[in-house]
């Protein structure tokens, strides 16, 4: 059953996963790679929710709906990155974060 | 070795490997892909932990979705054939550093944490259940932040239709 699998089990892989989209989110230079490191940083999270509800809450279902209002955030998000992507790239077409810096200075 | 602890190990393996694959890849296509992976891995955890209508919204809005509006602007916005230039070696170490030392910190935490696990129950959640939830406005009801969000999806729309549309030739 599943009390054979400790909690902290799914703990340490969204740890680690979540570590991995900050090492993507810092090492990345296209934008589309980095957003799809903060996608696999919000999906560590909602690991984290749904097994802290199941296994300290069982009778209650707080982490199970924060993990589909996240879920929902993370469909907004994208969409208006993915715009925001598509509009720069047709002022300079290119997406690099190190060569779009005309509002840097 | 039970089949639970089986398919527990099988399902975090894929993860891990797909996520450092996602974020290693040089080629954007690919990388893309082995995010699909990773989500679609998570959605086996869900079903895992007996959450099914969870584990179906993770394949249909995240692996149906997401993935799909990525892959679209990858094709829009790069060339398949086109790799990344590597990392150059000095930011690779010093990232590396600092996200191994976040890692251990948290792990090491973790680890030491003691959680007062309660036996879990097998039940899952059933429709009637998460509907009634998302709808009510009493103890343990969810109205508020659901109207919320569907005006947040409602202005991510607008916004990104208009961020996106096409400006006027002068």
């Amino acid at each position: 059953m599943l009390s054979q699998i400790p909690l902290s089990y799914f703990l340490v892989v969204s740890t680690l996963m979540f570590f991995i989209g900050i090492y993507g989110f810092l090492t990345r230079k296209n934008l589309i790679t980095i957003l799809m490191a903060i996608e696999l940083i919000l999906n560590s999270v909602n690991i984290n929710f749904v097994a802290f509800n199941r296994y300290l809450y069982p009778d209650q279902l707080q982490g199970h709906f924060f993990s589909l209002f996240i879920i929902a955030v993370a469909a907004a998000e994208a969409a208006v990155a993915i715009a925001i992507i598509i509009s720069v790239y047709r002022q300079y077409f290119n997406i690099d974060v190190e060569r779009v810096d005309t509002m840097k200075y | 070795m039970s089949i639970h602890e089986l398919m527990f190990y099988l399902f975090s393996g894929m993860i891990l490997l797909f996520s450092v694959l996602t974020v290693t890849s040089r080629r954007i296509l690919r990388a893309a892909t082995y995010l699909l992976f990773v989500l679609i891995s998570t959605a086996g955890i869900y079903f895992m932990l007996n959450y099914q209508f969870l584990a179906a919204v993770q394949l249909t809005l995240y692996a149906g979705g997401i993935v799909v509006l990525i892959i679209f602007s990858i094709l829009l916005t790069s060339h398949i054939t086109h790799k990344f230039e590597p990392i150059g070696i000095k930011k690779m170490v010093f990232t590396i550093v600092a996200v191994a030392a976040g890692a251990i910190l948290t792990i090491t935490t973790v680890l030491n944490y003691g959680f007062n696990t309660v036996v879990a129950s097998s039940q899952n959640p059933d429709m009637q259940l998460i509907g009634g939830s998302l709808l009510g406005y009493g103890r343990d009801g969810y109205a508020l932040p659901f109207e919320v969000i569907s005006v947040l999806l409602l202005a991510a729309i607008f916004g990104s239709i208009v961020i996106a549309k096409k400006e006027k030739s002068k």
